[in-house]
């Protein structure tokens, strides 16, 4: 029982990442129906932006420790922010309209440039940064025939499912009440007629990029302080899951992201912890194949009628 | 705009230019000017503040250049560019240039070694593997170009022949003769397999659930060691041999026909394996197309609820393309098992699907020709990189050209792919003809599901 | 057209039936779309299955040609003639989808998967939004039709791939069987044009010249005449009245434009919300006030008041294509 415990512990606080990267997926993914292959890359580049200004600040001699972790986040949102912006300018902006497998291929071709422009300027070896944040709470204390086992909730972990709360109850109320969120939703129905009613249909999308893109670089911050480790491939991997979990909760719904975020990091952890960590990904893939052929519009997702 | 004055442009120009330096040092600054490098003490941040601003004035420089000479306007386009040729070029390129690729292909190996009789070793084995990557495109194109199915899982299928092949020579001691048919059924088994229970689902959601299965492919040979070798792989694959006979130094193929025992005939017979394979699959594929089931499959790729509507049953149809692309996957994998000697699932990642797919989608879905240009250009583009020693001369010794040949690679697709969003050939021949052929312009062909 | 009968039972719908519908029901979730609705459909008559906007019509299509299942009801097909009632009680007892007996087939259409129903029951149809394969020349089209017996002739590929000369001779066949139709719908010239290249009108033709191409004894046609002028309204007309004489096919089609209703159908039968409100011949059901008032929208007993105030019957000058229709429901 108390294993258990700690085992859904860690699944949500892995789960709080890849449901942040989750709604990049599934904001894109609803306003201009591409995957956005590239994402899983952003989430690697925001990890390294924050790695380097952490890095940084603590060269120059800034010693407070949340201090160097709130300005870490907002730099590399701002900065992992413009590396998303850029990217739909140079390769999904020019094919707006064009046909479907187009966007896909210079997607997959921008997350290889990605990749490798971080592998040629930082390096290909794998950069560990020590835990910054230690200590934690003991939530229950069991005892079994081994010895004790105790249910740990680490500060580390409240602070990554803390801040993933209040970013989605924050992107939620902005998509709901803004008039960005409007825009949004507008183009999501229909770009067209939305450019007619005077919505600027570029600035949205690009917008969209930016937003998706700030998120991502959130999780790699939280996946650098989580891990202590990440390399320039970390992007690949994160990024296929992130998707999974989006198709999972149903692509195009946010909450239906999060909760897939969720689950999938749920499996993962569970998986590894009761079976094999070998193939956690399988397992993850697995219930993907499973969710899509029973439900193919996911847990969260609007059914999709075939119109005839 | 002609009528704009000059300075009024310059000035657009050089803010236009000032903007993407700017945006240049942004996105440059944590990963050209800054770099972390593990120290002795944990990690170092190391400053290269020359690098950033060269970059920076690099992006002005070129990016000003660019406005004032190439676009001619104040904000480049970097749509509508369009270069037209000729429409009497087009068809007498059309018509010759598949005849002309053909008889190069069979004389290749031997142009080379009469071209470049210090590196033909180097060069075959290069054509080998642009041919083995021109007939996994042709694999691909049945499914992607012809059914207008988004398969990113392909090299599960190129894995599943490498290792029949493998573990059929390994624990049977079969051939390679024997084990390329068994190989290529054993694959169009796991396409009938995996696509049955998915291939109803949607474009997007297919694809990914393909990637998926790819991946677990890899992720199982990779854990399943007393099998498959796990991370080490599996070695000792025999080569093929000629009729009966070797490569070997003695009693094999050189000593057979009287010749001087070279290992460059092994080459060229492996290129010869290669092209005849991939030949077939081209061969079957025209074919295919011209049949009633190539055409349902492109049918499908149209419109599947106006197939279902004519009669066809559009399950079997889009398995039929799922598990010939798969089968084909399954020939060129027992080929490359026995080309290397040596497989590991290293060689299977998502990388290669995706760059299986960047060739079909490059060459224009559906063309069998834009495949082999594509394969050309992209696979021989980038080993030429590999070649570019002489870079060190002037970039310094610490200069690694090699390093550089993803990186282009994802430049390059993306460049071609807004250049050319249809692909380098992207025009359709109708399968059947009443009275005169006409091409179909692409804007009319649909991708398939989900566009 | 004589086809009006002095006495109900006479008429052919009554009992030469190739298809009939019998309560059928469909709901999506919660919304009754077809409501427990039954009529026939006459072995070589022209039906016409009309209503206002959102009364169920493209849903029965669907329902018949098997896109969607219906909720409840069955669907009956027959290839051979007479209403052989029997034989259908019987199959429905089976659970099996068809009774095959040579010629005389008969069929439960709900049973039976979309793509058999056009394979074995040989029901083809068009659609509302036109569905042609965009890229393909009109001819490809018109072979894709032809697939299942293409896909026989060429004993499932093998022989296509060696080219037999059955297959050769199979798809040279084809190739004038499409020819055929072509010429029909007056598509011949632009036999090796892409069909999105055609013009809508040529569209809509090349679609029922696709539909033909299958060889049916039922063909469903949902709105053929949207968006056609006046002269292109006439050679549809005609289109349907030589297929329907000379290729013993049934037609039972959608339309909103009264004009081509009244003039060329010989059964009409009229859905509003879902349910059968009139059934009869062109003649008896342009008269039925119950008609007149789904399309006018308004209360049966304040038809004749309206029709005076407006002093614009609505269906009642055949010839009239009438735009009321389009705004008929209250």
């Amino acid at each position: 029982m108390e294993y258990f415990l700690q085992q859904l512990i860690n699944g949500l606080t892995l789960g709080s990442i890849y449901g942040l990267i989750a709604i990049g997926y599934t904001m894109v993914y609803g306003i201009i129906g591409m995957i956005n292959f590239a994402h899983g890359d952003i989430f690697m580049v925001g990890s390294f932006i924050a790695l380097a200004t952490f890095l940084a600040l603590v060269a120059i001699g800034i010693s407070a420790l949340p201090l160097i972790l709130f300005i870490t986040l907002l730099v590399s949102m701002l900065f992992t922010s413009a590396w998303g912006w850029t990217v739909e300018r140079l390769a999904y902006r020019p094919l707006r309209g064009s046909f479907r497998l187009a966007p896909l291929i210079t997607a997959i071709g921008m997350s290889i440039v990605l990749q490798n422009f971080v592998q040629i300027t930082q390096g290909a070896r794998v950069k560990p940064l020590p835990p910054q944040i230690q200590g934690g709470v003991t939530l229950i204390e069991g005892v079994t025939e081994n010895g004790t086992i105790a249910v740990q909730l680490s500060y580390m972990q409240m602070i990554i499912i803390a801040t993933t709360l209040a970013l989605m109850i924050g992107f939620s109320l902005l998509i709901s009440k803004t008039s960005l969120g409007r825009s949004q939703r507008a183009c999501e129905q229909d770009q067209k007629m939305a450019a007619l009613l005077g919505v600027n249909v570029d600035r949205t999308i690009s917008l969209t990029f930016v937003m998706g893109a700030a998120l991502a670089a959130v999780a790699g911050f939280m996946f650098l302080l989580l891990y202590g480790v990440i390399d320039f491939y970390i992007g690949f991997l994160a990024g296929v899951k992130a998707f999974t979990a989006a198709v999972l909760g149903g692509i195009g719904s946010l909450p239906g992201a999060m909760l897939g975020g969720l689950l999938i990091g749920l499996i993962e952890v569970f998986w590894s912890g009761y079976f094999s960590v070998e193939y956690k990904d399988v397992a993850a893939f697995s219930i993907l194949v499973i969710v899509l052929i029973f439900m193919p519009s996911g847990l969260l997702g609007k059914p999709e009628v075939e119109k005839v | 705009m002609t009528t704009a004055p000059s300075t009024a442009r310059m000035a657009d120009s050089v803010k236009d230019a000032a903007i993407a330096a700017l945006l240049v040092a942004v996105l440059g600054f944590f990963f050209l000017a800054l770099r972390t490098d593990i120290g002795t003490g944990g990690l170092d941040l190391t400053t290269r503040w020359g690098l950033w601003f060269i970059a920076i004035a690099i992006t002005f420089g070129v990016r000003l250049a660019l406005n004032l000479f190439v676009f001619k306007a104040a904000r480049p386009v970097t749509r509508g560019i369009k270069v037209t040729a000729p429409a009497g070029l087009t068809s007498f390129v059309g018509r010759f240039l598949g005849p002309f690729l053909l008889i190069l292909a069979l004389c290749l190996p031997f142009l080379l070694m009469a071209l470049f009789p210090n590196r033909d070793r180097q060069f075959i084995d290069l054509a080998i593997l642009i041919m083995t990557y021109v007939m996994l495109g042709w694999g691909l194109n049945i499914v992607v170009g012809l059914a207008g199915l988004l398969d990113l899982g392909y090299v599960a299928f190129y894995a599943v022949g490498a290792y029949s092949f493998a573990l059929l020579a390994q624990y049977f001691e079969i051939g390679f003769w024997t084990a390329v048919p068994l190989a290529g059924l054993l694959a169009a088994l796991w396409g009938i397999i995996l696509g049955y229970p998915v291939l109803r689902l949607r474009g997007d959601y297919l694809a990914i659930v393909t990637l998926a299965f790819g991946e677990i492919i890899r992720v199982v040979l990779l854990n399943w060691y007393d099998f498959t070798g796990g991370p080490d792989g599996i070695s000792g694959i025999p080569k093929p041999s000629f009729f009966g006979l070797d490569f070997s130094r003695t009693g094999g193929f050189a000593e057979f026909f009287g010749l001087d025992y070279d290992s460059i005939h092994r080459f060229i017979y492996l290129y010869y394996i290669i092209l005849v394979l991939a030949l077939i699959t081209n061969f079957v594929t025209l074919r295919l197309r011209k049949l009633p089931i190539g055409r349902a499959w492109e049918a499908l790729r149209e419109d599947e609820i106006a197939c279902r509507s004519l009669g066809i049953n559009t399950t079997n149809t889009k398995l039929t393309a799922f598990s010939i692309g798969a089968m084909f996957a399954g020939f060129a994998g027992s080929f490359f098992a026995t080309r290397q000697g040596f497989i590991s699932p290293e060689s299977f990642t998502f990388l290669e699907s995706a760059i299986i797919l960047a060739i079909v989608v490059l060459g224009g879905l559906g063309s069998q020709v834009g495949v082999v240009i594509a394969s050309v250009v992209m696979i021989g583009g980038i080993e030429v990189l590999r070649n570019l020693g002489f870079l060190k001369e002037i970039f310094g010794p610490d200069f690694e050209p090699t390093q550089y040949r993803m990186l282009i690679f994802g430049l390059a697709m993306v460049l071609i792919m807004v250049w050319k969003p249809r692909g380098i050939i992207s025009s359709r021949n109708p399968s059947a003809v009443y009275k005169e052929r006409k091409k179909i312009s692409s804007d009319m062909v649909a991708q398939g599901e989900g566009h | 057209m004589e086809t009006a009968m002095t006495t109900t039972s006479a008429h052919n719908w009554d009992h030469n039936v190739v298809l009939s519908v019998e309560h059928l029901t469909m709901r999506f979730g919660g919304l009754v779309a077809v409501n427990d609705l039954s009529f026939n459909v006459g072995r070589g008559d022209i039906t016409a299955l009309i209503g206002p906007n959102g009364a169920g019509k493209t849903t029965v299509f669907n329902c018949v040609t098997g896109f969607y299942k219906p909720t409840e009801g069955r669907i009956a097909m027959r290839h051979g003639a007479g209403l052989q009632a029997d034989r259908i009680e019987a199959l429905t007892r089976t659970g099996r989808q068809f009774d095959d007996d040579g010629d005389n087939r008969v069929f439960l259409l709900e049973r039976m998967p979309d793509f058999e129903i056009s394979k074995r029951a040989k029901v083809a149809r068009t659609f509302q939004n036109i569905r042609l394969f965009g890229g393909m020349t009109a001819l490809e089209n018109l072979l894709v039709a032809q697939h299942n017996p293409l896909m026989i002739a060429s004993s499932m590929t093998i022989g296509g791939i060696l080219n037999l000369p059955g297959y050769r001779k199979a798809r040279a066949e084809a190739i004038d069987f499409a020819a055929y139709w072509l010429e029909k719908t007056g598509l011949i010239d632009r036999a090796d044009d892409p069909a999105a290249d055609l013009p809508y009108g040529a569209q809509r033709r090349l679609e029922i010249a696709r539909a033909m191409c299958i060889r049916p004894h039922l063909l469903c046609l949902d709105e053929p005449a949207a968006g056609l002028n006046p002269r292109e309204s006439t050679e549809l007309n005609e289109l349907l009245q030589y297929i329907r004489r000379d290729h013993d096919t049934s037609i039972l089609l959608i339309e909103h434009d009264m004009g081509v209703v009244m003039e060329i159908s010989d059964h009409v039968v009229v859905l509003d919300y879902g349910q059968k409100i009139a059934d009869g011949s062109a003649e008896d059901v342009k008269n039925d006030p119950k008609v007149i008032s789904a399309y006018l929208g308004v209360d049966e007993d304040e038809v004749a008041a309206v029709e005076e105030s407006i002093d614009m019957p609505v269906i009642h000058h055949a010839k009239k294509p009438s735009e009321n229709g389009e705004g008929g429901q209250p």
